[in-house]
């Protein structure tokens, strides 16, 4: 298929439908409200549902009710509303539904602004929600990328039984790029019959399906917990995606960063080898699971004097990264998070100041 | 010897967790006598609140969901829309619908969402120990107004079906008692009426059920069911409150 020029919010949107998910449930936000606006028309061309809900709450329940019936079904958002979904989504986590959610992240905390940011790296990775769970969280750094990540969520939210959510930010979600999707679809919908409230009669059973959250009996809750954890290690195996810039080289420093920030700092990067300085990046796909060995092993190289986490953000991925580098290199963070996306020129700044200080 | 009552086959063998004189387990058997009766327990998916019936699924012999509290119309929404094919019910008490759920419930009437909601109002919430409810009674004694509700300063208890009634989309709004014989056969012809409305595809159907709580009213069996209707009933009058033309 020829690649079309399309903003990666109605592309996100159609992502969706390509990939078998003709469900959608939202509530109108800045940044993100295109998708919702696009799936209101395309949605019945497709013989799809769309629904526009009284509230984030209630769409986040709606995607609930409807992955609990065994449906592939999906929801988009920005920061504050994924904040009122987050209850729905420890639910949805704990009753092992799979579901997938779409973050297109601006400024932060409370109203804060419209505007790009990456300030919900913590409530994405670590919770958000109550309780002991996680999300399997992608981060595209492009419309394209945005496009494979929503098509590889809902096979992914299956195979865990788990929601996935696509954290983007209010850049990408904006922003017009070529765009290519593929023909086929990724997967056909896995069975559910045997959990999913699908109706005895529809599944020749007469045991009944039950999707609930509260475990109350003996060891019971535990046994759930420990069932989540084992899903999240399996993750941790089998699901971590980064991309490498400039990492064959012997640099003196290396750069984490995703999403929207990951483009500048490949700029950057340009222009600090024109100055003969080499600086590599570890790009995580996967804020969770974090691509923990990749970044180990690039920050622990022999050239390499220093780790900086680029963020739109005032610090919150820097936290896995020192967590992984186990203070074997020095640590930096640099970031914005007033919803002005920092410049190469800031960032290559930025670069020549901490090699200078950790030379 | 010919078998002349028993046990509806939408219901478990489970033993009941709820008290002494509690109407859930009428409420609940008015519902599996319907779904026999209907022969729909194998497409229907109850969905169970939070509070006292958040173990209802324990009773029932069908598929179910466990919502979060006042969730329950926003899942009944989601499975309807993408399965309008699985008869959908939403089970829920006054505090998940009347409190914390009150958006929830009037934006899927507002929708004329194609499930049923039962409404057990029993004017307090019950599992977590008898506080106060939007539908407890004015001067009503509850663990958050120990010297009863002062309405002066929590308002009037809300009269669930007439708000939802004064909607324009919801079509079948309907009041009922479970506290004796006779009032049960008319809940019983409300409930049915509802789901088969829910068959036709007809509307919201929303079926309220005024209930006891001796427990946390502090009250015999006895004396709870003659308190609902010297007291309650006045308040939360019985009947049809919207039928479909």
């Amino acid at each position: 298929m020829a690649k079309i020029l399309m903003k990666g919010n109605e592309a996100i949107g159609e992502a969706a439908i390509r990939a078998g998910c003709l469900n959608y449930f939202g509530y109108p936000i800045t940044p993100q409200s295109e998708i919702a606006e696009y799936l209101s028309h395309r949605m019945p061309e497709v013989n799809g549902m769309f629904l526009q809900a009284e509230s984030e709450v209630a769409a986040s329940y709606m995607i609930f009710g409807a992955a609990a019936a065994g449906e592939r079904v999906f929801t988009t958002s920005s920061s504050p509303g994924i904040s009122l979904m987050s209850e729905a989504i420890s639910y949805v986590a704990a009753a092992q539904c799979p579901a997938v959610f779409v973050n297109i992240m601006r400024g932060g905390p409370g109203l804060g602004g419209i505007l790009p940011s990456q300030g919900d790296y913590f409530q994405a990775t670590k919770g958000g929600g109550h309780g002991d769970y996680h999300l399997l969280v992608m981060a595209p750094n492009s419309v394209q990328e945005s496009v494979e990540m929503v098509m590889r969520a809902f096979p992914l939210a299956e195979k865990y039984r788990n929601p996935v959510i696509i954290l983007g930010d209010g850049l990408i979600g904006q922003m017009m790029e070529p765009v290519e999707f593929p023909d086929h679809l990724i997967s056909e919908p896995s069975d559910k019959n045997d959990w999913a409230t699908t109706g005895m009669d529809y599944r020749n059973s007469n045991k009944p399906n039950l999707v609930k959250s509260l475990f109350l009996v003996g060891n019971s809750l535990e046994e759930n917990n420990r069932c989540l954890k084992a899903k999240y290690e399996q993750m941790k195996k089998e699901e971590i995606m980064f991309a490498t810039y400039n990492c064959d080289t012997n640099y003196v420093a290396l750069i984490v960063s995703y999403g929207t920030m990951s483009r500048v700092c490949r700029t950057a990067i340009d222009l600090l080898k024109n100055e003969g300085i080499e600086v590599g990046m570890i790009r995580p796909q996967t804020l969770f699971p974090f691509p923990e060995k990749a970044v180990q092993e690039a920050a622990w190289k022999p050239s390499c004097k220093v780790v900086t986490s680029m963020e739109l953000s005032m610090g919150q991925m820097v936290e896995d990264v020192e967590r992984v580098v186990q203070a074997k290199r020095p640590v930096t963070w640099f970031g914005v998070a007033g919803g002005i996306v920092s410049t190469p020129e800031e960032i290559v700044a930025e670069m020549k100041r901490v090699i200078h200080a950790h030379q | 010897m010919a078998k002349v009552f028993q046990k509806p086959k939408s219901m478990t063998d489970a033993h009941t967790h709820y008290c002494p004189g509690c109407t859930h387990g009428v409420i609940h058997r008015l519902i599996a006598e319907t779904l026999d009766e209907l022969g729909i327990q194998g497409r229907t998916v109850g969905i169970a609140p939070v509070g006292c019936a958040v173990l209802a699924y324990n009773y029932f012999d069908c598929d179910f969901q466990e919502a979060a509290h006042g969730r329950a119309p926003a899942m009944a929404t989601g499975i309807k829309r993408v399965r309008p094919d699985l008869m959908v019910f939403t089970y829920q008490g006054d505090g998940d619908l009347a409190s914390i759920g009150m958006g929830e419930i009037i934006h899927a009437a507002n929708r004329g969402e194609k499930f049923t909601t039962i409404f057990v109002n029993n004017t307090v919430y019950g599992m977590t120990g008898g506080q106060m409810a939007p539908t407890t009674m004015p001067n009503q004694r509850t663990t958050t107004s120990p010297s009863g509700r002062d309405v002066e300063n929590t308002g009037m208890p809300v009269k669930v079906a007439e708000l939802i009634a004064a909607l324009q989309t919801p079509a079948y709004v309907t009041r009922q008692a479970v506290i004796k014989p006779k009032y049960i056969r008319k809940a019983k012809k409300a409930i049915r009426q509802a789901f088969e409305y829910q068959m036709a595809g007809t509307c919201f159907t929303f079926v309220e059920i005024v209930s006891t709580c001796p427990t946390n009213w502090g009250k015999t069996p006895l004396e709870s069911i003659h308190w609902t209707e010297t007291d309650l009933l006045p308040y939360y009058q019985l009947g049809d409150c919207k039928t479909p033309e």
